[in-house]
């Protein structure tokens, strides 16, 4: 049964005179703090927070919590976003006081332990995707994009060559675009062949002098394999351009194929995805990039080296023609950590089992699917298949929405919805390796029901959980962020 | 160990169903030459008792705040975290839960992160915060990036010289390809002279950027700093430390018409510099032009009250390259743990946190300026921080420091170069914040080991 009180808003549960956490009396003289900071720079009052006893408090957060469907409580096949099981030990090793509580300022010679674990970390990754120069910094996938960019600015502005474009194809994440343009590029978008891939005649037509980088995620969003890789990556170095590989899907190909030698020039891998970060609610991530050897100096630096002549020592450098920083400090590390004690848990074999299971849970259920809920694109998918609820759309009037928001009355988290934009009514599913054949039959039984339902009833669900469908449109118009809500746009 | 459950008959049933004979079959997408034909070179698998033995070695190498008393600063503080914050953010339902998109079933993140942003527009004295970007640095380089939206000049940047100069290179790593040049102006003094900024803020000028306290735990005259910004039809941009607005006035109050920070002080471990938080809040004129996520409230269709993910239209998997900004992933758990220490504290708990890092960390001063050869390189008024010349360079003194247990620094030689700060004095300078977390005794301790 839900505690209604206790999921109020804080300021509403506060009550002045409450509080939480005390700390000691000051053993250091007590001089007044008007002595200390100059008047004009003191505020009159602490800023108004809520009031509240630790007991409030926790009931109020783990009450939060059960509103919250999550990898650890249910299926979660969200398309692109990789939602597989996140090991409990990489939360206590993570935790660890020589890994959690190491300043980033510390000098490298205090934290060799480390900077060890991130030299490797380093060259695992190097290893996976075939490309030697890596730079952990980037605090996400997006993030990493846009350093890879900054990265080749700087490599055509060394060779004197003024490069203004960045092309992807349409299907590409709204990140690829987003990053291009905030990096100072020009995005150029390229229509795909009906099948779903990159339409070659397409990309030489749009490829010149003036393209900086192609961007490509591989497997692509349909979840296939761009066969043409080898091909693409030709038109693009013949006219002087880079090939930047969106590593979105890398748990597709890990330890099965690598970016290096299909023709990738750069890539970002996203921790938090493949190497099970995990997502926390929308973040933290971590975004590395590799590159290969003749674009290492332009990375961003701190970067980790042995030190030269001595094997087991290791240093901070920044790469001769840096581009410089692109966030304070050394990178999202508390990620990393993660993703290192995954790669140790998995080893060569365990990678390319993880790759090849997430591709069999994939095919199986997008079999089981098909009767109702076809794809048009491939025979056989990679790790996940994009469904069309088209046909039913047309029949029945369900749309992918509605099967959407069913499937939580059933205990599933939905597929992603409406993407890629090029399938209609899209559904993209992604099981992930860490799935039994149980779950995916029952996730099918379920979509085998709901598609039976009357329609009235898809279209009110989901009928069991706290909320139902938000009202979008007025809380657009009049937007309240706060709970002081300001409403007076 | 993959965290695999399919057996090999399972396996079986599936292939059959799929209606191939193996697993490589449906690899055949992938052309042949381009499969690898050997195992990636990887370190053999480790058990779960191996890895754990394996992690607590290299652990053990690393010198830990835990371990030693952490007198450093320079953007990251050793600021004590409650029990409850590690409690609730490992909570599964938590941290294994996606970007709240579906908000039916994310009402719990949903919830959690409309209260953050309402406690942290509270704290800035600003009307909006956004659901979080990466960090301090980033977060200002977003800020300016959204200065320049909101008014539609592309020519000039202003710095404040006394900024981290961590956010001030990033910025400059975000403003290479563009037209917009980026202005730094000097802190000899350690804080910014009024007459030095007025020289070159003009009209085409998108916004002034100033820390306070800054990088040096000095503090600017920030209104007068906004006043000039708005005079010349620029805004005011400021970073500012979270916790030191228990004690002083707030960015809003000072003129700011956009603040970030660093919210790694509420509630986030130092964890070798990430992840961290990026707070970034505005008035609430410019709420449209905002990076990242924004957490709204409305009703369900029952009326219910409840949480969306608002204003989407701003950002990338939906504007592509109009989007206000790139970011999608955020640092959402860091957030959750600011929003359950904001709570824990409350009011007199943050004035009870500045207040004690205040006075200790000028006791510090206090007692090490009587040191031989100690002296505070600037002489105005600090916060919590503060930089330390020693006579026998900035080296010496962390390595006599380090001897006696105790971390202090950076040195500001490790740093990139500010201008302003000469060679010489760069040699012979090292930050010290001190927290409510450090005793007198420790400082005592430091103390003696400079003298």
């Amino acid at each position: 049964m839900r505690n209604r009180q206790a999921t109020q808003l804080l300021s509403e549960l506060s009550h002045g005179g409450r509080r939480a956490a005390v700390f000691p009396p000051s053993d250091v003289p007590e001089w007044p703090i008007e002595d200390l900071l100059p008047p004009e720079a003191l505020s009159a009052a602490p800023p108004a927070l809520p009031e509240l006893a630790e007991p409030d408090v926790v009931r109020h957060f783990v009450n939060l919590s059960t509103l919250n469907m999550s990898v650890d409580t249910h299926f979660y096949p969200l398309g692109s976003c990789t939602m597989k099981y996140n090991p409990k030990r990489h939360e206590r090793l993570s935790r660890l006081p020589g890994i959690v509580d190491v300043h980033p300022h510390q000098s490298a010679q205090n934290i060799q332990g480390l900077l060890e674990l991130l030299y490797e970390m380093q060259e695992m990754l190097a290893e996976i995707s075939g490309l030697p120069g890596v730079s952990l910094q980037p605090a996400a996938g997006a993030h990493g994009e846009l350093t890879a960019l900054y990265v080749a600015a700087a490599y055509f502005r060394a060779k004197g060559e003024h490069r203004t474009k960045v092309i992807f194809p349409a299907s590409a994440h709204g990140t690829n675009p987003a990053s291009a343009a905030m990096a100072g590029f020009e995005c150029v978008e390229l229509k795909e062949t009906e099948d779903g891939f990159v339409d070659l005649e397409q990309l030489k037509l749009h490829v010149d002098d003036q393209t900086a980088v192609f961007m490509i995620t591989n497997p692509n969003t349909l979840g296939l394999f761009e066969r043409d890789i080898p091909e693409i990556a030709r038109i693009v170095h013949a006219a002087g351009g880079l090939v930047y590989i969106d590593g979105a899907n890398m748990n597709a190909i890990m330890g099965i194929t690598r970016p290096g030698d299909f023709g990738g020039d750069m890539m970002h891998y996203n921790v938090h995805k493949t190497f099970t970060g995990p997502h926390g609610a929308g973040g933290p991530g971590s975004g590395p990039i590799c590159v290969r050897d003749f674009l290492a100096e332009y990375l961003p630096g701190p970067v980790i080296r042995v030190r030269p002549g001595d094997d087991r020592r290791f240093e901070l450098v920044t790469p001769t023609h840096s581009i410089g920083r692109v966030r304070s400090f050394f990178g999202n590390v508390g990620i990393l950590v993660r993703g290192y004690c995954y790669l140790r848990t998995l080893g060569a074999a365990g990678v390319r089992a993880a790759a090849e299971h997430a591709i069999l849970n994939a095919n199986y259920l997008k079999e089981l699917l098909s009767d109702v809920l076809p794809s048009a694109h491939g025979e056989h998918c990679l790790h996940e298949f994009v469904a069309s609820a088209a046909g039913l759309a047309k029949e029945r009037g369900i749309n992918a929405m509605d099967i959407a928001k069913r499937l939580l009355d059933y205990g599933f988290h939905p597929p992603t919805v409406y993407f890629p934009l090029v399938v209609p009514h899209a559904m993209m599913f992604e099981p992930t390796e860490t799935e039994s054949k149980a779950t995916l039959d029952a996730f099918s039984e379920a979509i085998h029901q709901i598609v039976q339902e009357e329609t009235e009833t898809l279209r009110s669900a989901p009928l069991t959980l706290s909320v139902s469908r938000p009202e979008e449109v007025n809380a657009t118009r009049k937007p309240v962020l706060t709970w002081t809500a300001c409403t007076k746009e | 160990m993959s965290y695999l459950f399919t057996t090999a008959d399972e396996q079986q049933q599936m292939l059959q169903r799929i209606g191939v004979d193996s697993v490589q079959t449906l690899l055949d997408q992938i052309p042949a030459d381009l499969q690898l034909k050997q195992p990636l070179d990887l370190p053999r698998a480790l058990t779960e008792l191996e890895l754990e033995q394996h992690l607590r070695e290299l652990s053990t190498r690393n010198a830990s705040a835990s371990s030693r008393a952490c007198f450093m600063g320079g953007g990251a503080y050793d600021h004590y975290i409650p029990s409850v914050v590690d409690e609730i953010t490992s909570r599964g339902e938590f941290y294994t839960a996606y970007t709240p998109y579906q908000a039916e079933a994310s009402q719990g993140t949903l919830q959690a992160f409309f209260e953050f942003q309402s406690m942290i527009a509270e704290l800035s004295g600003l009307d909006v915060a956004n659901a979080s970007l990466y960090d301090g640095g980033s977060g200002a380089a977003e800020a300016v990036l959204m200065a320049i939206r909101c008014t539609g000049r592309l020519g000039r940047v202003v710095v404040v010289g006394s900024t981290n100069p961590e956010y001030v290179h990033t910025l400059q790593t975000y403003l290479v390809n563009k037209s917009t040049e980026l202005v730094v102006v000097p802190t000899p003094d350690g804080t910014v002279n009024l007459a030095d900024l007025e020289a070159v803020v003009n009209d085409q000028t998108a916004c002034i950027l100033v820390q306070h306290p800054n990088f040096f735990g000095c503090l600017e005259d920030v209104a007068s700093i906004g006043k000039l910004a708005h005079q010349h039809g620029a805004l005011l941009v400021q970073s500012f430390d979270p916790l030191s607005v228990g004690l002083l006035k707030r960015p809003g109050e000072l003129g700011a018409d956009i603040a970030v920070a660093e919210g790694q002080s509420l509630g986030t471990p130092l964890q070798f510099g990430g992840p961290y938080l990026g707070i970034l809040t505005c008035r609430q004129q410019f709420v449209r032009k905002m990076p990242g996520r924004l957490i709204g409230q409305t009703v369900d269709r029952q009326g219910k009250r409840c949480f969306f993910l608002n204003l989407q239209a701003r950002e990338q998997h939906i504007r592509r390259e109009g989007a206000t900004s790139n970011i999608c992933t955020n640092q959402g758990l860091m957030a959750l743990r600011a929003t359950v220490y904001l709570s824990l504290l409350g009011p007199l708990g943050l004035k009870e946190v500045a207040e004690l890092s205040c006075r200790k960390a000028h006791y510090a001063a206090d007692r090490l300026c009587q040191v031989e050869g100690c002296e505070r390189m600037f002489a105005g008024p600090f916060f919590k921080e503060f930089v330390l010349k020693f006579a026998l360079g900035a080296d010496v003194a962390i390595r006599k420091a380090a001897a006696a247990g105790i971390d202090i620094g950076p040195a500001l030689s490790r740093l990139p170069a500010m201008e302003g700060v000469s060679e010489a004095d760069r040699d012979l300078c090292l930050l010290v914040a001190v927290t409510e977390s450090r005793t007198k005794a420790e400082i005592d301790r430091l103390v003696t080991a400079l003298s």
